[in-house]
C-alpha cells in the first residue's frame, strides 16, 4: 500500500459524506469572513431562516475596504458604499454570534494575519475564506481554501463545502538561499518557472531544506501566493517550528489539549512512499532576488536581467508580453535596475508581518526615500504595536515613510490608497494585474528589502547592493 | 430557495441576441450588500433614460408585460460575466422562467442554482413561443416542469429536455445548501466523531 501526503491526510480526517462519484462534503474547522464577499452570503442565511452553524469557528474581521489613516473609526472617512459593506459585518457579526473583530479593536487586520496571529490557523485544520489568499495558512499543515460568495454561504449554514479532491504536488527549494534572497524570492520564483496556470487542479506541498530553514512567517509568505500558481492550495507540514508558533497563542489549545493536539500534528507529513502527481525541484542556491517585469505575477525575472521582448515568448504568451509592456511603459532591453518608481507600498497578506518590516527598516535605517511617495501598512493592530514598541516605526517615519493603520490597502486599492494612472509602484503584495492598484497604475511585486532598496534609490534595485 | 412546479405567466418577448450580463444588470449595481433588491435595475440601462425615466418602448414597460414571469429570448442569453447578480436580479423581479435557443454556461448554471428554470428549446419553437408572447395581455404560458412541457395560450404543448438532477434538485426547491442539509446526520456524525479525536478544534 502507498502511502499518504500531507493533503491526504488532512483530506481523509474531514470528509463528511462521501458520494459514489467522489464529490464529498469537506468539514471546515474555521471559517473566516471579510466584509466584501460576505453580505449577500448572510442575506441568504436571513431569506431562508437559517443560522451559522457553527458560530464558534466562524472568524469575521474587515480589511478590504478600511481607510488606514487615523481617525478611521469615525464611519465618515469612510466613502458610502465602502461605509455600507463595513457596517453589514458589524450587524451580520453581532446577529450570526460569530467572533469579531471591528475596525476599533486593535487586534483587526488582513484576516490571513489575523488568524493565524490569534491561533485560529492550527495545523491539519481545514480553514477556509471567501477569499483567494486563504492559501496563506497552508503554512501551518492547514488545508486552506478561496471560496465564492455561494460557498461562503454554504459554509455558514453547513459547516461544509462540497468538493473533490484534487491531485498532489511536491515542489521541493533544495539547499541554502543566498544572502539577500527570501520567502518571497522563492514563491515568485516558482510561479515564474511553473506559469500562472501551472498549479490548476493540484494542490502543492511545498518542501526541501530551503522551506525547512524558513520562519512561519516566510512560510506564510509562500503559501499566500500559491493561489498565484493557479493551485487549489499551498502546505507546508508542521515542524518544531510551527508548534513554538502557535504555542500560546490566544486560540491555541492548552494543557492536556495541546498535548493531544501536539500528538496528532506530529503524524501530519508525507509519507516517504506517498504518490506524487507531479514534482518541481528548484535548487534554493539558483533563486536570486527578483521582480516582476509585466501584469502577470509569473512575468518574473532576477533583478540583474533586462526587459524582455515579446518574441523572447512562444503562443499566446507573445501577445500577452507586447501588451503587458505597453501597459507597463516598458522597452526591452532595458535593465530593470534602470527602471524608475514614483512609489513604494510595503504590506499586504504576503508581507505585511513584523519581520517583512523588519527586514524593510533594516535597509532604511539612516536613509532617506528618493521616491514620491512611500507607506507601510501593517498587516494587523498588533504587527503595528509592535513595530512601533522596536523603533521599526521611528526608521520608517525618519525616511520618509508613511506610518499607516492595518487593512488591504494599496494591494487592491478598495480604500482610498490608490496610484494614479502611470504611476510606478514597487510593492510587496501578490497581484500586478492591470489596474490592481489603482487604474492606469504600474505594479512591480519583491521583497520588502527590495522594497526598501527602491525607496532608497527610486529605481528598482538589487537589494545585495545596499546590504 | 423557491420550488419550480408549474408557472403560468405573462411571457415577454425579448428577440434580441446576446443579451449579456452587463444589460441584465450593469456593473454601477454589484456594489450592493444584498442578493435582493435588484429588480428595479434589472435591465437598468434598456430599461430607464438617464434621468430615470422609464423608456416606454422597452418591453417590461409596457402595461401588459410588467407583471411578466417568463422571458423568450434571442439566442445566447445571459453571456459576458459569471456575476450571480444577473439571475438575482430576474428573480427580484419576478422572472421565473427565460426561454431560449441557447444558454451561456455559467448564467445558466447560475439560474439552476436561484430557482430560475432556464429551457433550451430548437429555434422554430422559440419562433412560435415569442409570436405567442408578443401577443400582450393574452400571452400567458404554462410550464410544466414535471411533465416536461410548455402550453401556449392556445393549447398547443411543446416539450423540453432537462438534466433528471437539475430537474429534481428546482421541483424540490432543493439548492447545494439544501442538498447538504440533506445529509445533516453525516455532518453530525462527524462532528461527534471529529469532537472526540481532536478536541482541540
Ligand atoms: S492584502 Fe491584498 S491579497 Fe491579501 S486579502 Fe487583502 S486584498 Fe486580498
Amino acid at each position: 500500500m502507498t502511502g499518504k501526503t500531507l493533503y491526504d491526510k488532512i483530506w481523509d480526517a474531514h470528509v463528511a459524506h462521501e458520494a459514489e462519484d467522489g464529490t464529498s462534503l469537506l468539514y471546515i474547522d474555521r471559517h473566516l469572513v471579510h466584509e466584501v464577499t460576505s453580505p449577500q452570503a448572510f442575506e441568504g442565511l436571513r431569506m431562508a431562516g437559517r443560522s451559522v452553524r457553527a458560530p464558534e469557528k466562524t472568524i469575521a474581521v474587515p480589511d478590504h475596504n478600511v481607510p488606514t489613516t487615523r481617525g478611521r473609526d469615525n464611519p465618515d472617512q469612510m466613502p458610502e458604499d465602502s461605509r455600507i459593506q463595513v457596517a453589514a459585518l458589524d450587524q451580520n457579526a453581532k446577529d450570526f454570534g460569530i467572533h469579531y473583530y471591528p475596525v476599533s479593536d486593535i487586534r483587526q487586520g488582513i484576516v490571513h494575519i489575523v488568524g493565524p496571529e490569534q491561533g485560529w490557523t492550527l495545523p491539519g485544520m481545514t480553514v477556509v475564506c471567501g477569499d483567494s489568499h486563504t492559501a496563506t495558512h497552508g503554512a501551518f499543515g492547514a488545508l486552506a481554501h478561496g471560496i465564492g460568495t455561494s460557498e461562503v454561504e454554504h459554509v455558514l449554514a453547513t459547516q461544509t463545502l462540497i468538493q473533490k479532491k484534487s491531485k498532489n504536488m511536491k515542489v521541493e527549494i533544495t539547499g541554502k538561499l543566498a544572502p539577500g534572497v527570501t520567502a518571497k524570492d522563492i514563491t515568485l520564483s516558482v510561479i515564474g518557472k511553473t506559469g500562472t496556470a501551472g498549479g490548476t487542479g493540484y494542490v502543492i506541498e511545498y518542501c526541501g531544506e530551503a522551506i525547512r530553514d524558513l520562519s512561519m512567517e516566510g512560510r506564510m509568505t509562500v503559501c499566500n501566493m500559491a493561489i498565484e500558481g493557479g493551485a487549489r492550495a499551498g502546505l507546508i507540514a508542521p515542524d518544531e517550528k510551527t508548534f513554538e508558533y502557535v504555542q500560546g497563542r490566544p486560540h491555541a489549545p492548552k494543557g492536556a489539549q495541546w498535548d493531544a493536539a501536539l500528538a496528532w500534528w506530529k503524524t501530519l507529513y508525507s509519507d516517504d512512499d506517498a504518490h506524487w502527481d507531479e514534482v518541481v525541484t528548484i535548487r534554493g542556491e539558483d533563486i536570486a532576488p527578483v521582480v516582476t517585469w509585466g501584469t502577470s505575477p509569473e512575468d518574473v525575472l532576477p533583478i540583474t536581467a533586462d526587459v524582455p521582448a515579446p518574441d523572447a515568448f512562444e503562443g499566446g504568451k507573445v501577445g500577452a508580453a507586447e501588451r503587458s509592456l505597453d501597459y507597463m511603459g516598458l522597452t526591452p532591453g532595458t535593465k530593470l535596475s534602470d527602471i524608475e518608481v514614483d512609489t513604494v507600498f510595503i504590506g499586504s497578506c504576503t508581507n505585511g508581518r513584523i519581520e517583512d518590516l523588519r527586514a524593510a527598516a533594516e535597509i532604511l535605517k539612516g536613509k532617506k526615500i528618493a521616491v514620491k511617495r512611500a507607506m507601510v501598512v501593517p498587516g494587523s493592530g498588533l504587527v503595528r504595536l509592535q513595530a512601533e514598541e522596536e523603533g521599526l516605526a521611528d526608521i520608517f517615519k525618519e525616511a520618509g515613510f508613511e506610518w499607516r493603520l492595518a487593512g488591504c490597502s494599496m494591494c487592491l486599492a478598495m480604500n482610498p490608497d490608490q496610484l494614479q494612472p502611470g504611476e510606478r509602484c514597487a510593492a510587496t503584495s501578490n497581484r500586478n494585474f492591470e489596474g490592481r492598484q489603482g487604474r492606469g497604475g504600474r505594479t512591480h511585486l519583491m521583497s520588502p528589502a527590495m522594497a526598501a532598496a527602491a525607496a532608497v534609490t527610486g529605481k528598482l534595485t538589487d537589494v545585495r547592493e545596499l546590504m | 430557495m423557491d420550488k419550480f412546479t408549474k408557472l403560468t405567466g405573462i411571457a415577454a418577448p425579448m428577440p434580441l441576441v446576446n443579451i449579456d450580463t452587463d444589460m441584465i444588470i450593469p456593473k454601477q449595481f454589484l456594489k450592493t450588500i444584498k442578493r435582493s433588491g435588484l429588480g428595479v435595475n434589472l435591465f437598468d440601462e434598456m430599461r430607464y433614460n438617464t434621468d430615470g425615466s422609464e423608456i416606454a418602448d422597452f418591453v417590461l414597460n409596457q402595461p401588459a408585460y410588467r407583471d411578466a414571469q417568463i422571458i423568450v429570448a434571442g439566442d445566447n442569453f445571459g453571456c459576458g460575466s459569471s456575476r450571480e447578480h444577473a439571475p438575482w436580479a430576474l428573480l427580484d423581479f419576478g422572472i421565473r422562467c427565460v426561454i431560449s435557443t441557447s444558454f451561456a454556461d455559467i448564467f445558466y448554471n447560475n439560474c439552476f442554482k436561484n430557482g430560475i428554470l432556464p429551457i433550451v428549446l430548437p429555434q422554430e419553437e422559440v419562433d412560435k413561443l415569442m409570436d405567442d408572447a408578443e401577443r400582450g395581455a393574452n400571452a400567458v404560458i404554462s410550464v410544466d416542469l414535471e411533465s416536461q412541457t410548455i402550453t401556449g395560450p392556445d393549447g398547443g404543448t411543446i416539450s423540453f429536455e432537462i438534466d433528471p438532477f437539475r430537474k429534481h434538485c428546482l421541483l424540490n426547491g432543493l439548492d447545494d445548501i439544501g442538498l447538504t442539509m440533506e445529509k445533516v446526520g453525516s455532518i453530525d456524525a462527524f462532528e461527534e466523531t471529529a469532537a472526540q479525536a481532536r478536541p482541540w478544534v
